[in-house]
């Protein structure tokens, strides 16, 4: 009897010991997931906030003399890489939601063709769309651009669009179609029987319930064409045409730049959609276990 | 066919139909005008215009001359088995991490995911002026906290390389992440009571349960991770730039190099053409995979 305690002492004993270690291992764990996820963000922000715009790190963990001056040259555009900023940062923006826009349009119609009417060989409709989700958009480049020029629409914010809407539209029509399955498809029996067409069901009925998915794909969109470096780079050429991602490539193109405006220029250009992310995560959590990314 | 297949089928045929008369061939058409006219213009249109673009095969003769080709070819290969197997088994194995509910694992989720949002051209430059020089953030760390003089991360092709997949790791790493996070959820949670009650802990649930039912995902989310990274571009433009003298370029960069600097464009096309062989093949296992699985993404 006494013996079977002191067992069961010991177990427990064991068992505390194993549950302490494996709480500091996940505690060294996460420090080193810390400094991982954040040391190179740190760095943007030193280079950001030296007034010299050195890029040597002169030892304090925050720089003794800390300057905005960066940041105000860049919103005042008071610098000769800097002179279009604003209206850069604007044509980022339109083809950010020009692409939103149009994704959402057009990958929820095809998406209700696809789900909710019958479409022979819908397959090979989905398969063709995975196939230019899954495509290297590098790999496309060189053909579009051409193309784009052939056509006299290089440098133009639209065939930046363009390729944005195509990249982004074949993962809307996925999520849309996964997201429409929950939709009762008695909804639109009922109102077929009362006479109502396949536009006014798409209208009246799927768009208003698909909400959420909607919104969802359009952030994505949206961070897509924002964050998208290639095309822009390639297509347009003017430096009024440019987008903000254009804009910081001169910087690494030249030899001697003030490297705290080009940090500065980042840190402005990455805010949006590290803002947007955690927006959309924290509606999304709940949902994400029914709502594969 | 399995019975639960032909049953998948049948219900993937059968309901959801709310216009079983297809007298709407009409409506169905002009719903879908607008992608397919996206997907023809935009993508076939370029995709054939490119196969005819490098359809030379002197072009590909030439690239078999061209040492640059070569080291590319074994630079993308090397960045595609360790960044995508990398990658996603630690993506994995955080994912179970982040399964634990604590407090302060839930707020390192949000800090861990930043990467992620951050944009690729900001986020690799910022890599670049970290490992840059003597002076750069890492090697000063390193010889402040550990005394330890840091090597010239870009005077050496290896070293250069890896920093490029390190970066790459570093900035895709959080959403492959959330992704089996997701999948880790969507396990019912009386299986894993169920492994509780018969001691099945730690390691021995990892491998006897929870990855047998994750298997699928790693699958498909490695198809899919591989086929995107063998067209790479951002991270080695950005964080090596191609040093030391342009020898750790990938077939994407070498590609973009020869049309804009070499004013070369068949000549890239065909370089990245020559991923092919290992592009179509993944991508209709991928396309394969998800038919069978049924698995949305």
């Amino acid at each position: 009897m006494r013996r079977a305690a002191g067992e069961r002492n010991a177990l427990r004993r064991r068992q505390r010991r194993r549950r302490l270690l494996v709480e500091v291992a996940s505690l060294i764990l996460g420090l080193v997931l810390l400094i991982w996820s954040l040391l190179p963000c740190y760095n943007m922000l030193l280079i950001a906030l030296d007034a010299e715009g050195d890029t040597e790190f002169a030892g304090d963990i925050w720089p003794r003399e800390p300057s905005l001056e960066s940041f105000r040259t860049v919103w005042t555009q008071g610098y000769w890489y800097l002179e279009d900023f604003w209206h850069q940062f604007g044509n980022s923006l339109i083809i950010g939601l020009a692409t939103m826009v149009l994704t959402s349009a057009i990958g929820s119609l095809a998406s209700f063709a696809l789900g909710r009417m019958r479409v022979r060989r819908a397959r090979l409709l989905i398969n063709a769309a995975l196939l230019s989700y899954v495509l290297p958009s590098a790999f496309l480049a060189i053909p579009f651009v051409r193309i784009a020029h052939a056509y006299g629409l290089a440098d133009s914010l639209w065939s930046v669009i363009a390729a944005e809407v195509m990249f982004a539209t074949p993962f809307a029509i996925l999520v849309l179609q996964h997201y429409a399955r929950l939709v009762p498809v008695e909804l639109d029996e009922a109102a077929r029987i009362d006479g109502a067409s396949p536009l006014q069901l798409y209208l009246r009925i799927y768009l208003p319930l698909m909400a959420p998915a909607l919104a969802a794909v359009g952030t994505y969109a949206l961070l897509l064409s924002w964050s998208e470096y290639l095309y822009q780079y390639m297509l347009l050429s003017t430096k009024r045409n440019w987008t903000v991602a254009v804009a910081l490539e001169q910087f690494w193109d030249s030899d001697e730049a003030p490297w705290n405006y080009m940090m500065a220029l980042a840190i402005i250009y990455a805010l949006p959609p590290v803002a947007l992310l955690y927006g959309l995560l924290r509606y999304a959590a709940p949902r994400l276990s029914g709502l594969k990314p | 066919m399995s019975r639960m297949q032909q049953a998948r089928r049948t219900v993937w045929c059968t309901s959801r139909l709310a216009f079983p008369q297809g007298s709407d061939t009409g409506w169905v058409i002009a719903f879908l005008i607008p992608y397919g006219a996206v997907f023809l213009l935009f993508a076939a249109y370029p995709i054939a215009y490119g196969l005819w673009m490098g359809r030379a095969p002197s072009l590909y003769a030439e690239l078999i001359d061209d040492p640059r080709y070569g080291r590319a070819l074994v630079n993308t290969l090397l960045f595609v088995a360790l960044g995508v197997n990398l990658k996603l088994f630690v993506a994995l194995l955080l994912s179970g991490f982040f399964m634990r509910r604590r407090w302060w694992i839930k707020a390192l989720l949000i800090v861990y995911l930043l990467p992620w949002g951050l944009p690729a051209v900001p986020a690799y430059l910022s890599f670049h002026w970290m490992l840059i020089g003597e002076q750069g953030l890492l090697n000063a760390l390193l010889q402040a906290l550990l005394g330890i003089e840091g090597p010239i991360w870009f005077n050496h092709r290896g070293l250069a390389l890896a920093s490029d997949i390190v970066a790459y790791i570093w900035k895709w790493m959080p959403f492959w992440t959330v992704v089996f996070l997701a999948g880790r959820m969507a396990i019912p949670e009386e299986i894993e009571d169920a492994a509780d009650i018969d001691g099945a802990s730690g390691t021995r649930r990892f491998v006897y349960i929870t990855f047998p039912l994750m298997a699928n995902l790693y699958i498909v989310c490695t198809l899919i991770s591989t086929i995107w990274t063998l067209g790479e571009y951002a991270s080695v433009e950005f964080v090596s730039g191609g040093a030391p003298a342009l020898s750790t370029d990938v077939l994407a960069t070498l590609g973009i190099r020869y049309a804009l600097d070499y004013a070369r464009p068949q000549l890239g096309v065909a370089a990245m053409l020559s991923a092919l062989p290992v592009l179509i093949p993944a991508i209709i296992a991928l396309l394969r995979k998800l038919h069978t699985a049924e698995l949305q993404l």
